[in-house]
């Protein structure tokens, strides 16, 4: 069994805070009810925000956050700083591994505000 | 079938050879070698060099180990008395009998004394054997003039080695010219001028009548003309005569002048017993070098192992370099023979200004190549000996080989016009259709390729003709052969260097704008900010470059397995005072941090969370410490040795010196990461030769080692310089580190990166020493640069509150990480085993 800590149900599965506490072409980590989120900023693309599950299930460690990021044939990623697998920024998928994906969520910006839900984000097919 | 008894006489390079490919074979063979001198084989060719640093180990061409692991019984030191035929066995000196199913003789040659009066006086001596070379060492200490009789070939690489030992050195020729074997009088009128201008004396048409002792040195020569030479010591390269006396006392057909005689098979005239290398004559001849010796052990091995292989004499061409001086002799050099019944002709080019002769031997219609004489440059050499060797057609103006090239001239041969017959590689016998079938058997690049077929792992010669058809050969293939650093830059780290350096770019984003694509990556970001490190060592997280930083810089330590981090202070030299252990072992306890000793002399503390970092430096930048970059491409550590403070056999302060070094290249980013070490002498406790820069103490000085490296594929590093004073060492230091860091490629090591530098080491002393490239004052004040901006990244880090907030775990909570689980052993922190973590997190 993979032994990532688990979404749990909570009352209240936000966070909220400003946007000044992200670096440009780079990851943070936010917590919400105990699960590990990482939240990329990239100001030139559209969205420029990304969020995904900071658990990297092949380096087996909470640290995608701490990757670089980049794009592989026009995708955005993040490598792990583990072993420098990449993980789409948008789908979770892994680039090296076609049965490993990485959980993504909802994050958006209001104003000055970032907001990060634990609700999966949607995709297109 | 039963195992056959093979008793090879003779353990050098030729009897090693044969001796290490019968016993790989896989026909089971009973191998016994019986060598006269007392070590294992070592590669003759290159004894010269033990003079200029190498140790006699280092020319070890097998060991005792190894001749075991490939179940070959050695004997050494015990030479074979006679041989008898009709018992089928050897003796030796000491009475041992070995019994034979077949023999072979590889005994070699001895160096020819000429029977002069004296010339079995103390001071004389002969160049063959490392024991010789102590002889020599041990006279030239005593002395200052020293004299070389025989201005051939080897006598020549002698004179250059007692130059090297400091001697006032002589040469004395019997025959009118330098190299008559090889070189024709022009070509040999050029060579002694340039040798003289090295401070050579050349005495040529001198016959030597007697020695005797000397008045103002040991020994004093009294030529027939009535002149005379006083030297203290005399080395005798009048030419070689073949070991054959085990030949001629057991009744085996030799030569009138010498030489074991040998058929097509190496067969001598008792079919069980073959003879090949130096002690051979075949055709009426003896080769006296060594890839003709390889040959003969190929024919006769082939009787033994496979479909056999008949030896047809060997190509006599030569190139090498003399006291510095490039000189080269193919085929029939002098143009004496008939070409099918008529005279040849010939072209000559010679510049007396730039000292250079070349001259070509064509046959009489001019399509043909007969022969080449070429002092002073031989960059024709390669083309003009596949047309030999090839017997291919000249162009229509066969001079034009040999003119200096007009520029923009297409190269006459590449890799691409040779027939698949053509020798590439005339040390391993490796030809052009073997290079092709490596590549079709899956080899996509030089360093594949010379693997696998073992190509230039001889002198080298042939590296640059090998690259060309490996090059030409994959290019055809359609494989792409780039460099691009990955699908956002196409280009390779040097070309990128450079032109961040003449654009002057200082970011990323303008790289990326004026010659990349996309959004850039894992590979070519950290690449750039090391680049951008390398020329304007701006601080690594300053805002534009952190987004760049590799796993480790990113966060100034070294992320291990479960996310957390070990950092390790600078502890320069290895030196570290009472006080400051007390501190690391202080802050060590305090946050539960895993201490273990690095092999490179210093103190890593593992298990500190991202969020502890800057706490836990600020205790160690407090109490002094400096960051030790073991997270970046960069300067590592120096180990040293306790050098002459301590140590009774200590020559020079090591420590003092590797703190100087340490101090002065600390944080400097380079494209792999860089490992030094200084020895206080040569017994070098500080294993300076496996690192990327060492220095080991002298008498006089410092000797500087060069691109050494541990780890996978370990390597001795190179003596590149001796005897250096601090400043000199410093000099070669900062400009040979800064033309690594601007030439080689990414992650590659130094090591891989002069390999792959034409020329190699001589061209890398050529830019370092000799400054032809004439960049050695840009290299310099590139490196001053790096040292006056300095700074400890901690240190900046803990003093910026803006910088510290990456440090936090979560952008919005105190909480750490709960994956991170440590049990405790032997006394100390390490992280959970899989099985541990989950029976621990099931039981909270
Ligand atoms: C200084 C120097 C530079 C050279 N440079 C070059 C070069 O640039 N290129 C090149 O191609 N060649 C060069 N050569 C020549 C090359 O070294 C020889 O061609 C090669 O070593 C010949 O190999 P071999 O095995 O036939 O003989 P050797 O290497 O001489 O080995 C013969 C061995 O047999 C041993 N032996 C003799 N008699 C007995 C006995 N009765 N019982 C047991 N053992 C015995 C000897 O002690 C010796 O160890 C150079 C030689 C020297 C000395
Ligand atoms: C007369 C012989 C020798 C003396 C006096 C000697 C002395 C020393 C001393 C004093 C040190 C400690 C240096 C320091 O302060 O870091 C040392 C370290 C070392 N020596 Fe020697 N040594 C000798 C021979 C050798 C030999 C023959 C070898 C290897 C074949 C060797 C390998 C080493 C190594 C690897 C270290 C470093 C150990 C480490 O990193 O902890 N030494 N030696
Ligand atoms: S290298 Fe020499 S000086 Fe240094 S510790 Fe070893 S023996 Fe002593
Ligand atoms: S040798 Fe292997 S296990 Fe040991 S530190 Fe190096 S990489 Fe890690
Ligand atoms: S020719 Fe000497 S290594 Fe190839």
């Amino acid at each position: 069994m993979n032994s990532a800590p688990r979404p749990r149900s909570s009352s209240d599965p936000i966070a909220i805070f400003s946007l000044s506490e992200l670096q440009e072409d780079s990851g943070a980590c936010v917590l919400i009810n105990d699960v590990q989120i990482a939240v990329f900023y990239l100001p030139k693309e559209t969205p420029p925000l990304y969020a995904l599950h900071n658990w990297d299930p092949l380096g087996k460690a909470n640290v995608l956050y701490r990757g670089i990021v980049g794009d592989i044939d026009g995708e955005l990623v993040v490598a792990s700083p583990l072993y420098k697998q990449h993980y789409s920024l948008g789908t979770g998928r892994c680039l090296e591994d076609e049965a490993t994906r990485v959980p993504t969520y909802e994050i958006s910006l209001e104003g000055d505000s970032v907001i990060v839900t634990l609700n999966p984000r949607r995709h297109a097919a | 079938m039963t195992t056959k008894k093979i008793v090879v006489v003779g353990n050098g390079m030729v009897g090693h050879y044969y001796a290490d490919k019968l016993a790989t074979h896989p026909a089971q063979h009973d191998i016994t070698v019986l060598g006269a001198e007392p070590r294992p084989a070592y590669d003759r060719v290159h004894l010269s060099e033990v003079f200029s640093g190498k140790s006699p180990e280092d020319l070890a061409l097998t060991t005792r180990e190894h001749y075991k692991e490939i179940g070959v019984k050695a004997h050494f030191g015990d030479a074979v008395a006679r041989i008898d035929r009709d018992k089928k066995e050897v003796v030796t000196d000491l009475g041992r009998r070995f019994p034979y199913d077949k023999l072979v003789l590889a005994t070699g040659s001895y160096p020819f004394v000429p029977p002069v009066p004296g010339s079995d006086l103390p001071g004389c001596l002969t160049y063959r054997t490392i024991d010789d070379l102590g002889e020599i060492r041990a006279h030239a200490r005593k002395g200052k003039v020293g004299v070389v009789v025989g201005g051939g070939l080897l006598g020549l690489e002698c004179a250059n080695a007692l130059k090297n030992l400091g001697l006032q050195t002589h040469v004395v020729e019997f025959a009118p010219g330098l190299m008559g074997v090889q070189l024709d009088d022009g070509g040999s009128t050029m060579l002694r001028a340039m040798i003289e201008e090295l401070d050579v004396s050349v005495h040529t048409s001198k016959a030597t009548q007697k020695i005797v002792p000397g008045k103002e040195h040991q020994l004093r020569m009294e030529f027939a003309d009535g002149t005379s030479l006083e030297t203290d010591l005399i080395v005798f390269s009048a030419g070689i005569r073949p070991n054959d006396q085990l030949a001629k006392q057991a009744d085996l057909e030799v030569g009138e002048r010498g030489g074991i005689t040998i058929d097509y098979h190496c067969r001598t005239s008792d079919s069980d017993i073959f003879a090949i290398g130096e002690c051979a004559l075949f055709g009426g001849r003896i080769f006296g070098l060594v890839a003709p010796g390889y040959r003969m052990a190929d024919a006769a091995l082939s009787q033994l192992t496979d479909t056999p292989v008949s030896f047809q004499g060997a190509d006599m061409s030569t190139k090498l370099k003399l006291l510095g001086i490039d000189v080269g002799s193919i085929g029939d050099s002098h143009g004496k023979a008939l070409h099918k019944g008529q005279a040849c002709a010939s072209f000559l080019y010679s510049n007396d200004r730039e000292r250079v002769y070349k001259k070509i031997v064509v046959s009489h219609d001019g399509k043909k190549l007969l022969g080449a004489v070429l002092v002073g440059d031989c960059s024709d050499y390669d083309t003009l000996l596949q047309f030999f060797l090839n017997d291919m057609d000249l162009p229509g103006n066969p001079e034009s080989i040999i003119l200096p090239a007009d520029s923009g001239a297409e190269p006459l041969l590449s890799g691409m016009t040779l027939p698949m017959s053509a020798t590439i590689c005339s040390c391993l016998n490796v030809t052009k259709g073997a290079i092709v079938g490596a590549i079709e058997g899956g080899c996509c690049s030089v360093a594949d390729v010379k693997s696998v077929t073992k190509a230039s792992t001889g002198c080298g010669g042939c590296f640059a003709l090998l690259k060309s058809t490996v090059d030409a050969e994959l290019a055809a293939r359609g494989v792409e052969i780039n460099n691009h650093l990955c699908e956002h830059f196409a280009y390779s780290r040097q070309e990128l260097f450079h032109l961040i350096k003449v654009g002057s770019l200082k970011s990323f984003v303008d790289i990326l704008d004026k010659h990349g694509k996309g959004r850039g990556c894992e590979v070519c970001k950290p690449t750039v900010a090391s680049i951008l490190a390398s020329l304007w060592n701006e601080y690594v997280l300053k805002k534009e470059h952190v987004s760049l930083q590799d796993t480790n810089d990113n966060f100034l330590a070294n992320m291990q397995k479960d996310g957390t981090y070990s950092l390790v202070p600078r502890i320069p030299g290895g030196e570290i005072t009472a006080e400051k252990l007390i501190v690391i072992g202080q802050v060590a306890k305090k946050y539960q941090l895993y201490t273990k000793i690095t092999g490179g002399q210093r103190i890593d503390l593992f298990g500190a969370r991202v969020n502890q970092l800057p706490d836990i430096w600020g205790e160690l930048v407090a109490a002094g410490f400096e960051t030790g970059h073991a997270y970046g491409k960069a300067l590592r550590t120096v180990k040293s040795c306790v050098g002459n403070s301590w140590c009774r056999y200590g020559v020079q302060d090591s420590v003092s010196m590797a703190i100087l070094i340490e101090n002065r290249y600390k944080g400097i980013r380079s494209p792999h990461k860089l490992k030094s070490a200084v020895s206080g002498c040569t017994r070098e406790c500080a294993e300076a030769q496996s690192k990327d820069f060492g220095v080991i103490a002298t008498e006089n000085g410092w000797n500087l080692y060069v691109c050494g490296n541990g780890g996978m594929k370990p390597r001795h590093a190179d003596l590149f310089a001796t005897d250096l004073d601090d400043e000199t060492l410093i000099r070669y230091i900062d400009r040979f580190l800064m033309f690594y860091i601007r030439t080689a490629d990414r992650l590659q090591r130094t090591s891989v990166w002069m390999n792959n530098l034409e020329g190699g080491l001589d061209y890398l002393r050529e830019v370092v020493i000799e400054d032809t490239l004439g960049i050695a004052k840009e290299l310099e004040s590139q490196m001053a640069l790096l040292l006056n901006t300095y700074q400890c990244e901690w240190k900046t880090t803990i003093e910026d509150p803006e910088k510290l907030k990456r440090f936090r775990q979560f952008v919005n909570s105190d909480k750490e990480d709960t994956n991170v689980v440590f049990v405790q052993e032997r006394g100390q922190v390490r992280p959970a085993k899989e099985t541990e973590r989950e029976a621990l997190l099931t039981l909270s």
